[in-house]
């Protein structure tokens, strides 16, 4: 019996030792650690530990990082599904859905399609989405760039290819009226390239160039 | 610059920048673990633990240590998530209690060291949930795996003891001298570059076409540098390092990366330096970073090519992508955070090309030891080593030796046991979740029900979950639903098997290692530290590992790569 009893308390005071280090750790890197970092990123990097917000004569227009759809207000296709503005450059297409959890937030929850490389519902939606983008832009189908036609992986991304800005350039100087020339110099100003010349992709940052178009359409 | 050519740069660049920091960290994290002197800070908290810093533990007691504090974790943090609906609103955001076997699940798979998320952090885990609770795991399950690591070392380095150290100073010290310094350095980066960091909450900014939107605000920067650096993978969002507030460009990217390998890199100097032959570390480097690289190469090549009938029609693997990243940095991505125990992705596997998936999976199969997680990733490596020596001695009729110590019964039989956990646990839960029935309203409701894609791929879904679980990765092909009670469930007690059954092994391995006398080095001895080795290290680590998947494998990718 002596034995038992010795070793249920020997547990017990194992088990007060790990309870009381994790509490101790977790002030350490649960409350201090995180506090300190944030004290010094909003000390420092004030714009961007707050998200990178965009303001356009005093008001928000968005964050830097996160893409926006631009729809028509009042226009749905038959399937009630919005319509895309012929007046901004558009976005990648996005697998990122409506929150579901807590539904008084409006939030976009990210996330990409998941479907396979194989998958059939997938070679549909790049079917469609070429056929569309083609369609809207007034361009031949097999201009349409690869990421015009794929979910990105975050769904909420602002980036899409210097290729898929160009070709949009012609529509969105149609509908806006201003010079074809004046559009494609936007966009080429707009071509973020590799960090350093070799990391990443070279892309084009739709809410920026958006914002640009408009202030040139204004005049 | 083509593609191709910025991703081998990015390659290059990541290779070189591990090389610059492997001897300064390695030898530092060596001083960590065998200083005699405490930092005032740590002696406070010892007094606080009522710990002897100074007490030599054997392995049961090491063992026991590990245990205590893993069920003190896992209970915290389940209990936490069960009372996020009370908490005030300013901790909580307002959203509820997560439900017992979701609850269940995250609690398992943070103190796993694994991470695998079957919710999306977003919408589901408050301010208190994600930093009081998954940030802190993100710390302390890390510092466990490095303990363990440094334990079984000091089994290869001591002689006639059995004693391996104190499993509280070893716990603190990789916390407080190792991962919080580097973390607050890498959080800082990551914030310049654009990942936030604030308590905002969920809150409204506006929109350039009109109207709002809702986005999130949290403590986001310092919880992905843990997130990477202690190889868990548990993204603050849904899309994980994808998210631009968490991975804002290339850069960070590559950043990420580096974070993810540094400390399971770096730690086979700490061995070499412990063990008192550094080159006897460059043999294990050697290993893990040929198989690191091979990987990575494959992976780039197969991305590049995008076979798959949609991305041959869409003209690029470009789907679940950044287009900040590109294929070349999302490949280098994936295969790193595969072959660590890591699991965040910043771009979704489950729409790589059939041989890229297949890639991902093998990665975990192997075991999660090139380079592998912190800690983890150098005690699989040299049970793997063990196994190794043992072959060779096999072949030429000696009793196999290993850094100075008999390979005796027990020891093979230690490792036997390691290895074969993972595979047992993977391949019998993923026939039971294939096999089962699934009448509604059950436990068992959602089994097979799950699958999103079907086929060979739908198959490659549930083994990809349990692959990925029992070796403590954490990432998905996410295109299985897994937040239902029996995934959460098995999936949760996969996490806990893989994690916690391999460290009772390696201890008593450690403990009858640290007992022996060296045996002396003679003309017959196998030289571990040549190229020989890390050769044939590299064949049994493939070999082995392609023996107990192939039959899964040939089901799964193989198949969906051959149709």
């Amino acid at each position: 019996m002596t034995t038992v009893n010795n070793s249920v308390q020997n547990t017990i005071r194992l088990l007060g030792a790990g309870l009381r280090a994790l509490l101790v750790l977790t002030v350490i890197c649960g409350v201090i650690y995180p506090l300190v970092v944030t004290g010094i990123a909003q000390a420092a990097f004030n714009d961007k530990a707050n998200g990178s917000e965009i303001k356009v004569d005093g008001k928000s227009v968005g964050s830097e990082l996160l893409g926006q759809s631009f729809n028509l207000a009042d226009k749905k296709d038959k399937d009630g599904n919005p319509l895309p503005d012929p007046q901004y450059f558009q976005p990648r297409p996005s697998a990122a859905g409506p929150n579901t959890e807590n539904t008084r937030y409006k939030l976009l929850v990210s996330g990409a399609s998941n479907l396979a490389a194989d998958s059939k519902v997938l070679l549909n939606s790049v079917e469609q989405r070429r056929a569309d983008v083609a369609a809207f832009n007034g361009v031949s189908p097999a201009s349409v760039p690869v990421d015009a036609l794929t979910a990105s992986a975050s769904g909420v991304d602002p980036h899409i290819s210097p290729d898929y800005a160009r070709l949009q350039a012609k529509r969105v100087a149609k509908a806006n009226g201003l010079p074809e020339a004046k559009v494609d110099k936007l966009v080429e100003d707009h071509v973020d390239g590799r960090i350093l010349g070799f990391m990443g992709e070279e892309h084009v940052n739709v809410l920026q160039l958006n914002i640009a178009l408009k202030k040139l359409a204004k005049g | 610059m083509s593609p191709v050519l910025s991703g081998i740069l990015q390659l290059v660049a990541l290779i070189g920048a591990l090389a610059l920091v492997y001897i300064p960290l390695g030898d530092y994290m060596a001083r960590v673990y065998s200083s005699e002197k405490h930092l005032r800070a740590e002696k406070w908290i010892y007094r606080l633990i009522g710990a002897d810093p100074g007490a030599e533990m054997r392995w049961p007691a090491y063992l026991r240590g590990v245990l205590a504090f893993s069920a003190v974790s896992l209970l915290f943090l389940y209990l936490l998530q069960r009372v996020q609906g009370v908490l005030p609103e300013s901790l909580s955001l307002g959203f509820t209690a997560i439900s017992p076997d979701q609850a269940f699940n995250t609690a398992a798979s943070f103190v796993a060291n694994t991470n695998w998320q079957s919710y999306s952090g977003e919408q589901a885990m408050g301010h208190a949930v994600q930093t009081l609770g998954l940030a802190v795991q993100n710390f302390v399950s890390a510092a466990v795996g490095m303990a363990v690591a440094v334990a079984l070392v000091r089994g290869f380095a001591r002689s006639r003891t059995g004693e391996l150290g104190n499993f509280w100073a070893d716990l603190v010290r990789g916390t407080i001298r190792i991962l919080i310094p580097l973390s607050v350095v890498g959080a800082l980066v990551l914030v310049a570059c654009g990942a936030i960091q604030n308590f905002a909450g969920i809150h409204g900014i506006g929109q350039l076409a009109g109207g709002s939107q809702q986005v999130n605000g949290g403590a986001v920067a310092s919880q992905e540098v843990i997130k990477e650096l202690g190889t868990n993978g548990g993204g603050y969002f849904n899309a994980n390092s994808a998210h631009p507030f968490e991975n804002p460009n290339a850069f960070t990217n590559l950043f990420e990366a580096f974070l993810i390998l540094v400390i399971p890199f770096a730690l086979t100097r700490t061995f070499g330096k412990l063990v008192g032959n550094v080159k006897q570390g460059y043999a294990i480097l050697a290993t893990m970073g040929v198989i690191w690289l091979g990987f990575t190469a494959l992976m780039m090549w197969t991305e590049y090519a995008h076979h798959g009938a949609a991305l041959q029609a869409a003209g690029g693997a470009m789907e679940g992508k950044e287009q900040r990243f590109g294929v070349g940095a999302s490949a280098i991505f994936a295969t790193t955070t595969t072959l660590t125990s890591t699991g965040a992705v910043d771009s979704f596997h489950s729409s790589f090309t059939g041989l890229g998936g297949g890639i991902t999976l093998l990665g975990m199969m192997l075991g999660e030891i090139a380079p592998g997680g912190v800690g983890s990733g150098l005690y699989g490596m040299l049970v793997m080593a063990i196994i190794a020596v043992f072959i060779a001695g096999l072949m030429v009729g000696r009793t196999p030796e290993y850094l100075g110590k008999k390979i005796g019964t027990r020891e093979i039989k230690l490792a036997a046991c390691y290895i074969l956990i993972t595979p047992t646990l993977v391949l019998g839960f993923t026939a039971l979740s294939m096999a089962l029935s699934t009448p509604p309203g059950s436990i068992l409701n959602g089994a097979s029900n799950s699958v999103n894609n079907s086929g060979a791929h739908g198959f490659s879904e549930v083994l990809y979950a349990f692959t990925s679980g029992a070796n403590n990765n954490g990432s998905a092909f996410a295109g299985l639903n897994a937040n239902t009670q029996w995934y959460n469930t098995t999936i949760g007690l996969a996490m806990l098997l893989g994690r916690f059954l391999p460290m009772v092994f390696v201890l008593a391995l450690a403990g009858s290692l640290a007992e022996q006398k060296p045996v002396p080095e003679t003309a017959g001895t196998l030289r571990t530290e040549k190229p020989l080795f890390a050769g044939l290290l590299v064949g049994a680590i493939l070999i082995i590992t392609g023996l107990t998947y192939f039959p899964a494998l040939a089901l799964g990718p193989m198949a969906e790569g051959l149709s």
